[in-house]
């Protein structure tokens, strides 16, 4: 998947209004048709769509506790994306997110239960560290194999999915199950609460909203300036771009998507880091529930690009609240939330087509007047 | 690029605006003339001056309300003490189901309270945290949650949990005592929470009356994986076991496996399974939270918000044990299997899990 | 662990393996013909899930397994119809399309039983049908020959899939397309045409993979039935080099691992369950690093094709 072609052609050219407005409005088009079908399949329920539609914005937007809900499911979103943007841009296709998720959230247990003696200032950026580095690592094994070895990323990064899940089971229930739940008899398959000095702060009182998601919109920007102002962004870019062009020039290619993988793993568990630290103070099961493939999504609606995967994971993490908010008001099952979902995504996707075939013919025209000026 | 989605922004944010914030939408008091509410009102003849109000239940789930297991277990109850209350005009019940994942569990347990529920069950055992930070916000709703032991100390929290080790126990004397391979099969889904306590009581109930027989025990890994849990219970059979008993919704996979063969018992667990497959569920552990929801329902119209931990136990009739009507149990069998719960509830045997 | 060695535990093993393999066969196989041709379709799971729900309501209702498989695949034609018009005509970016129909297969399905079923109910699906003589031969019968028709039907799907890409025209065109689109389409192939077509079958097949878990193998819907075979199964396809016989390789070294880690806690080999679940899939990767790929995967897989584009 060649990023966008048009990119260069945009600045190089006039603000090109329509075209922009044709852009974005495709994308909602796209929602709008399938919320269309969803407002379909309620009538059949028998509840009236435009009731229970209005309930999904208002759940997202229209209170502080929705908000801060949309803005919480956003931020393991956002930073799933960034490492689907760095993957994708090098053309390495990174389905372990769900993996280097648990693994990051992992890390982020053992290590401040093992040094709880430690104050906060070194203790909570130590431990998004080591999330970071785990799920770096998880990334780095599919990563290495593509490279040396040519053994496919897709093949590898499912299966290590299911490998850390397990592993996340073994220790859950073992090492590092709650020792309050082993004395009550209770057994929950959850760990220790983390000790307070990493806890991440949270930003509005009686909500889940913290500072990890601020973290995670800080890093946003730092994937920006790295893939459009480091030497090895330029890098990864142009083996995405075009592999056999960026071999010519000396790029080693199968190193840039090693670095890749294991770079969008590494966010990938600082998105489980900051779930457990942030929001769930301690390790539970459940702790992805599907992160890894939704950041994939928001990151494509982002266009592959950091800064616009921040509004893509508010929007994605929207409709998921506002979803769950609509389910509780009409009664609905939650399974047609999940068919909706899946009918915005198909429909979004499938109306870039427009925008593509928009893109160029701005760009032909542009060349065509560029000529006419020469 | 940046720009587009600028104006993408821009867009949905006018959408928002434009949305006139909707009335709320929580569901008017419904006025009923007088009926029997749970507590005292006689009925009378003529609705009298004060109507009562309909009782509002709301329970958030993690797993889906048909899965013939844990989930379904509550929701069950709370269908049978509304028939019993009168129908919906008397109870009313709003559930949330799926909700696997803790932050959205915790949105539907505020927006539940906020909406004015009398009480709202958290019937999951992740939704703790969520549950301790909710409660003093909402000093006029009853939280009940579970499973646990811990209400945190609050006045509008319960807690509840269930003895799973008892039934479990129950079941072990019986199957102990119908086995002819002497080999016993457990499918269990991860070894957690009440998966683990059941079949610890079981393998005890067994160990008490044949410390001979062998139980065998597997666990997928998942509690949603039928297929894995399909196979594990032909395993089992293959390798020779004549009984079966599991936990966890994908048990339907073992129950079905057991099926086929037409001749392999079932013992199940949360939930009567007899359903599934008439012939050979021998009996099943019931989780009763109908008890429960009465008495806190009860305390919650006297004013007794919460404080009070239940655990389901034999002798408290929150575990039931229901035999298959459809099977023919020996009656030596069925004797062993009443004189385990006796000594249960009279606490001569007690069951460690 | 001399348990293990057992003849009747080997015996297991392979019976059990077998029977794990069906679903895994038909989905990766279908998913070959579809990504030969170039098409990336990781929506298989959902399709899957609504083809084991469809089947598994018509069983439920007229009691006629065959009816049941019919509409099995008459749902799996119909998303990749979806699928193919998403990706194919629309040009979509075809990894996030297939996570979509994932989605709305798992929803749909879901909302489908909780409407029309409600509870979780078994029927009477495809038995085991033993073949005659064959089927009589002391443990390799057992092993071998006394499965449900499905079973069967996956195994035979092997030769036949391979014959169809090897020896076929259309094979052939398949190919082309998924090699070099423009080369096929300037010889007068309808890329677009063999593509649906492609998608089609491997959406097809899925539906019946589906159909052989919730009418042969487990006789049971439930939600989210498949837990995520699907992916499983596009993994198997890389493993297996885009070929039906090395798909039946690696769908038998899962299978194989999955039935033996099941069997080693039966036998109360004392090895922590969540390690020996963990086997057949550190396996896997195992074996592709140790069997060096040299297989490269097709030229034009997940590229959407535009005339004038290169």
């Amino acid at each position: 998947m060649p990023p966008e072609k048009d990119e260069k052609a945009v600045h190089a050219r006039r603000f090109d209004f329509f075209g922009l407005f044709f852009n974005a409005l495709l994308p909602l088009a796209g929602m709008l048709l399938a919320l269309l079908i969803g407002a379909i399949m309620l009538l059949i329920l028998k509840v009236n769509p435009l009731t229970a539609y209005a309930q999904m914005i208002n759940g997202a937007f229209g209170s502080v506790s929705g908000l801060t809900q949309t803005l919480v499911k956003a931020t393991p979103l956002l930073l799933v994306g960034l490492g689907i943007c760095i993957a994708f841009r090098a053309s390495v296709i990174n389905i372990g997110g769900e993996g280097q998720i648990i693994v990051g959230a992992l890390a982020a247990t053992w290590f401040p239960l093992t040094f709880r003696t430690w104050p906060g200032w070194l203790l909570i950026p130590s431990t998004l560290l080591v999330g970071f580095m785990a799920g770096a690592i998880w990334g780095f094994v599919p990563g290495i194999l593509k490279a040396r070895l040519r053994v496919n990323e897709i093949l590898t990064t499912v299966m290590m999915n299911a490998v850390a899940l397990q592993l996340m089971n073994l220790l859950v229930r073992s090492v590092l199950m709650d020792p309050a739940g082993i004395s009550a008899g209770t057994y929950l398959a959850q760990s220790e609460r983390l000790p307070e000095q990493a806890w991440l702060m949270r930003l509005v009182p009686k909500t889940l909203l913290n500072t990890g998601s601020l973290i995670a919109v800080a890093l946003a920007i730092v994937v920006y300036i790295f893939l459009w102002r480091t030497t090895i962004g330029y890098r990864i870019r142009a083996v995405g771009f075009n592999a056999e062009a960026a071999r010519f020039s000396g790029i080693n290619v199968p190193f840039n998507q090693a670095l890749s993988l294991t770079l969008a793993g590494g966010f990938a568990g600082i998105a489980g880091a900051i779930e457990v630290m942030g929001v769930q103070h301690r390790l539970l099961e459940g702790i992805t529930s599907g992160y890894g493939f939704s950041g994939i999504v928001a990151a494509l609606f982002g266009g592959l690009h950091p800064l616009g995967t921040i509004p893509a994971s508010i929007l994605f993490g929207a409709l998921l609240v506002g979803g769950d908010k609509m389910q509780r008001a009409v009664q609905v099952p939650n399974s047609l939330i999940d068919a909706i979902l899946g009918l915005v995504v198909l429909f979004v996707v499938g109306s870039a087509l427009w925008s593509r075939r928009w893109a160029a013919h701005r760009q032909m025209a542009a060349a065509k007047n560029q000529e006419e000026q020469a | 690029m940046f720009k587009r989605l600028i104006v993408v922004m821009v867009l949905l944010a006018l959408l928002v605006t434009a949305c006139a914030k909707p009335t709320p939408t929580a569901a008017p008091m419904t006025e009923v003339p007088a009926t029997e509410a749970v507590v005292t009102e006689a009925p009378t003849e003529a609705p009298t001056a004060e109507p009562a109000k309909t009782f509002r239940v709301a329970v958030v789930m993690p797993s889906a309300v048909t899965d013939m297991a844990f989930s379904q277990s509550m929701y069950n109850a709370l269908l049978a003490v509304q028939a019993e209350m009168g129908g919906e005009a008397a109870m009313e019940i709003k559930y949330s189901e799926g909700m696997f994942k803790v932050p959205d569990a915790a949105a539907a347990v505020r927006d539940y309270a906020s909406q004015g529920f009398d009480v709202v069950i958290a019937h999951g055992s992740q939704y703790g945290s969520s549950v301790q930070e909710i409660a003093p916000d909402f000093p006029d709703v009853t939280f009940a949650w579970g499973t646990d032991v811990n209400t945190f100390g609050m006045p509008n929290v319960y807690a509840y949990t269930a003895a799973a080790e008892e039934g479990g126990y129950i079941n072990g004397v019986l199957a102990a005592m119908l086995t002819k391979s002497k080999i016993i099969g457990v499918t269990g889904p991860v070894e957690v929470g009440d998966a683990k306590t059941y079949i610890d009581g079981f393998t005890q109930g067994v160990a008490a009356i044949d410390p001979t027989i062998t139980v065998s025990k597997t666990w997928t890994g998942s509690f949603s994986d039928v297929a894995l849990m399909t196979e594990a219970a032909k395993t089992h059979i293959a390798a020779g076991a004549d009984i079966l008993t599991g936990s966890s919704q994908s048990v339907v996979g073992s129950i079905g496996a057991a099926k086929d063969t037409g001749k392999v018992l079932w013992f199940g667990t949360q939930q009567d399974q007899a359903s599934l497959a008439p012939e050979l569920v021998v009996a099943s552990q019931v989780y009763d939270w109908i008890g429960m929801v009465k008495e806190i329902i009860a305390q919650h119209l006297a004013g007794t918000l919460g404080g009070k931990t239940y655990i389901l136990q034999l002798k408290n009739d929150g575990l039931k044990i229901a035999f298959n009507p459809l099977y023919a149990l020996p009656a030596d069998v069925l004797a062993a299997g009443q004189k385990a719960i006796e000594d249960i509830k009279t606490g001569k045997i007690t069951v460690t899990p | 662990m001399n348990d293990v060695f057992q003849l009747s535990v080997i015996a297991g093993i392979l019976t059990s393996a077998i029977r794990l393999a069906t679903p895994y066969l038909y989905a990766a196989i279908g998913e070959t013909f579809s990504q030969r041709s170039g098409v990336l379709n990781l929506g298989v799971d959902g399709i899957m899930l609504l083809s084991a729900y469809a089947s598994f309501y018509v069983v439920l209702n007229t009691s006629s397994i065959w009816l049941g498989l019919l509409a099995a695949i008459v749902v799996g034609l119909l998303m990749g119809l979806l699928m193919s018009f998403v990706s194919v005509t629309l040009k979509a970016e075809q990894g996030i399309s297939g996570i979509g129909l994932y989605m709305f297969g798992l929803g749909l399905s879901s909302l489908l039983f909780k409407i029309t079923i409600g509870t979780v109910k078994t029927v009477t699906g495809f038995q085991p049908v033993k073949i005659p003589l064959l089927g009589n031969i002391p443990v390799i019968g057992e092993i071998f020959f006394n499965h449900s028709l499905l079973v069967y039907g996956a195994f035979l799907l092997v030769p036949v899939a391979w014959w169809i890409l090897e020896k076929t025209t259309w094979g052939l065109r398949i190919k082309s397309v998924g090699q070099n689109p423009a080369a096929a389409d300037s010889l007068g192939v309808n890329v677009d045409r063999v593509r649906y077509v492609s998608v089609c079958i491997g959406a097809m097949l899925a539906g019946i993979a589906g159909a052989s878990l919730s009418i042969s193998l487990l006789n049971l819907f439930q939600d989210n039935l498949t837990a995520g075979q699907g992916f499983i199964a596009v993994a198997l396809v890389y493993f297996g080099g885009w070929k039906p016989v090395g798909i039946l390789w690696g769908a038998l070294l899962f299978s194989t691992v999955n039935a033996f880690q099941l069997w080693m806690q039966v036998l109360g080999v004392n090895i922590p369950s969540d390690v020996a679940i963990m086997l057949p899939y550190l396996l896997t990767i195992a074996a592709l690093a140790v069997t060096i790929n040299r297989v490269r995967q097709p030229a034009a897989l997940n590229k959407p094709f535009e005339r004038g584009e290169s």
